[in-house]
């Protein structure tokens, strides 16, 4: 082991996985050896059985789905539009100059705490599940987006220009592609925070999704569903990871060269 | 008949404690059609700054640029650049690259690949048109910003040491393919560096600047006749003028390094 000598592929992946295989075992050292009551923590064998039951027989799997929808769907409302708005504050200093100590400020709000006030102005719908997520994210996408967009090389732009670029195109074939793939850096890192929004937001109100599985299984002492429906939210998380890498190496093949 | 006048053009810097320096002091210049005007000085002469506002990229304190008789404002597709530091799009291939000009005109598609691959093959990169930068070493990048600006056929050609980041074969070899292009093309080039046998071999003419605050000081004619091989840099011509060149620069950076900074 050398410092930042890179390791096989194969390497890579056993390293990763034997530490899931660690993690495991001494997961069930402490269950089955007896070191931990059950009530506190239940063993992985019985953590898998009532998965199984919760997705076979009690349609989890329907919770899954909600949570899911919410995510996706609050998380595209406020890319959509912090986009185009993370775009203009980073290309024009006025708007950045008038918008950014606001959405600084706001960035700071704790989305959890506007739980309650959401609960009074939409209800406990859907719709305020979408707002929580909206405003966990859409502050954060801004502020990045803008920041990613105004670090833009700045012998490129000199060069565009002097290929006979407008402002308007230096934006378009400039600015955005030279930022794109960071930007989408900062969807895949956003997209995991808005997932420990959703499940605050399912905690406090709601009547489906993995959060309020959560909260019905604490009333019961169901610590393998809760664990269960801690695991479950992981393997999303790591899977949407995977799809968002794979993704960008495929639409921005040039941004991984020479690494 | 000039195609650029700079016209007492100078350049002050302003710093945050309202300290100005003086960069550029006021500068005339002529550019004649067809001319190869290489412009010498120490580091820090402002023989950068000249060219940037020469190209739009900066403002002058003072004075006019006119190109073909018209004030510059601002930077535009009439000045092609080429610049010391790699500024390909990274996104983009080589061929597109070299359409970035094409395409802000509006050309069709199929025109601007069939202009792009002329000189895509001019400066000795068929077979590369869909690598990025990246995949290409500096000389062949800089080869592609070459064809970038070329391609734009622009009225002239600024170039900001564009050989100055290649090591020495690399550099020998990109500045005979400028000096071949230009010798067929007759463009009208200004370009800056510091390397004296560049700006004798390359130029028609070479300025040399003086130290901060820069100023034209030495204008003279390269008495060597083109189509030029690179064996004219072992000629009695070459070593004279290289010779008087030298001791002029070496002058200026004796003056700059004992300045007060």
């Amino acid at each position: 082991m050398r410092p930042l000598v890179p390791v096989s592929p194969g390497a890579r992946i056993a390293l990763g996985a034997s530490f899931f295989v660690l993690f495991v075992a001494f997961w069930s050292l402490i269950t089955f050896g007896g070191f931990v009551p059950k009530t506190f923590l239940a063993d992985p064998v019985a953590m898998l059985k009532s998965g199984y039951v919760l997705i076979a027989e009690m349609g989890f799997g329907h919770d899954i789905g909600m949570t899911v929808w919410r995510v996706v769907g609050g998380f595209v409302i406020a890319a959509a539009l912090a986009l185009p708005l993370g775009v203009l504050m980073g290309a024009y200093k006025p708007i950045e100059a008038f918008l950014e100590p606001f959405v600084s400020f706001s960035r700071y709000l704790p989305a959890s705490a506007f739980i309650p006030l959401l609960i009074l102005w939409a209800g406990i719908g859907e719709a305020q599940k979408l707002a929580v997520i909206f405003i966990g994210s859409f502050f954060q996408l801004v502020l990045m987006i803008a920041v990613a967009v105004g670090n833009a090389r700045r012998d490129l732009v000199e060069a565009a220009y002097t290929l006979g670029a407008t402002d308007g195109t230096l934006v378009r074939r400039v600015l955005i592609p030279g930022a794109a793939p960071e930007i989408a850096e900062i969807l895949r890192m956003v997209l995991g925070w808005a997932w420990t929004y959703i499940i605050v937001a399912e905690l406090i109100g709601a009547s489906s999704g993995i959060g309020h599985m959560i909260v019905d299984s604490q009333a019961l002492l169901a610590t393998d569903q809760i664990i269960f429906g801690i695991i479950v939210i992981g393997v999303i998380g790591l899977i949407s990871d995977f799809i968002f890498k794979w993704a960008n190496r495929r639409l921005f093949p040039w941004a991984a060269l020479g690494k | 008949m000039s195609i650029l006048s700079v016209r007492g053009v100078s350049r002050v810097f302003t710093s945050r404690d309202a300290k100005a320096t003086v960069a550029l002091q006021a500068t005339d210049l002529e550019v004649a059609e067809n001319d190869f005007i290489t412009i010498l000085g120490p580091s820090g002469c402002g023989k950068s700054t000249l060219l940037r506002i020469v190209a739009g990229l900066d403002t002058q304190s003072s004075g006019s640029v006119l190109l073909d008789g018209k004030p510059v404002a601002g930077p535009g597709a009439d000045r092609g650049m080429v610049f010391q530091s790699y500024t390909l799009f990274p996104w983009l291939t080589v061929r597109d690259n070299v359409c970035f000009g094409l395409r802000e005109r509006g050309l069709p598609r199929d025109e601007q690949r069939a202009i792009a691959d002329t000189f895509i093959h001019k400066v000795g990169l068929r077979g590369f048109e869909q690598h990025y930068p990246k995949q290409l070493s500096g000389g062949m990048q800089q080869r592609t910003a070459l064809a970038r600006a070329l391609a734009n056929s622009p009225r002239m050609l600024l170039m900001d040491e564009p050989f100055g980041a290649l090591d020495h074969q690399t550099r020998e070899l990109m500045q005979e393919l400028l000096l071949g292009i230009w010798e067929r093309e007759r463009k009208t080039v200004l370009f800056v560096t510091h390397d004296i046998d560049e700006a004798v071999f390359m130029g028609t003419r070479v300025v040399v600047m003086s130290a901060r605050p820069g100023r034209i000081k030495l204008d003279r004619a390269v008495p060597i006749a083109h189509p030029r091989h690179y064996s004219v840099k072992t000629t009695t011509d070459f070593a004279t003028l290289k010779a008087e060149l030298t001791e002029q620069v070496r002058a200026e950076v004796i003056a700059s390094q004992n300045a007060a900074p």
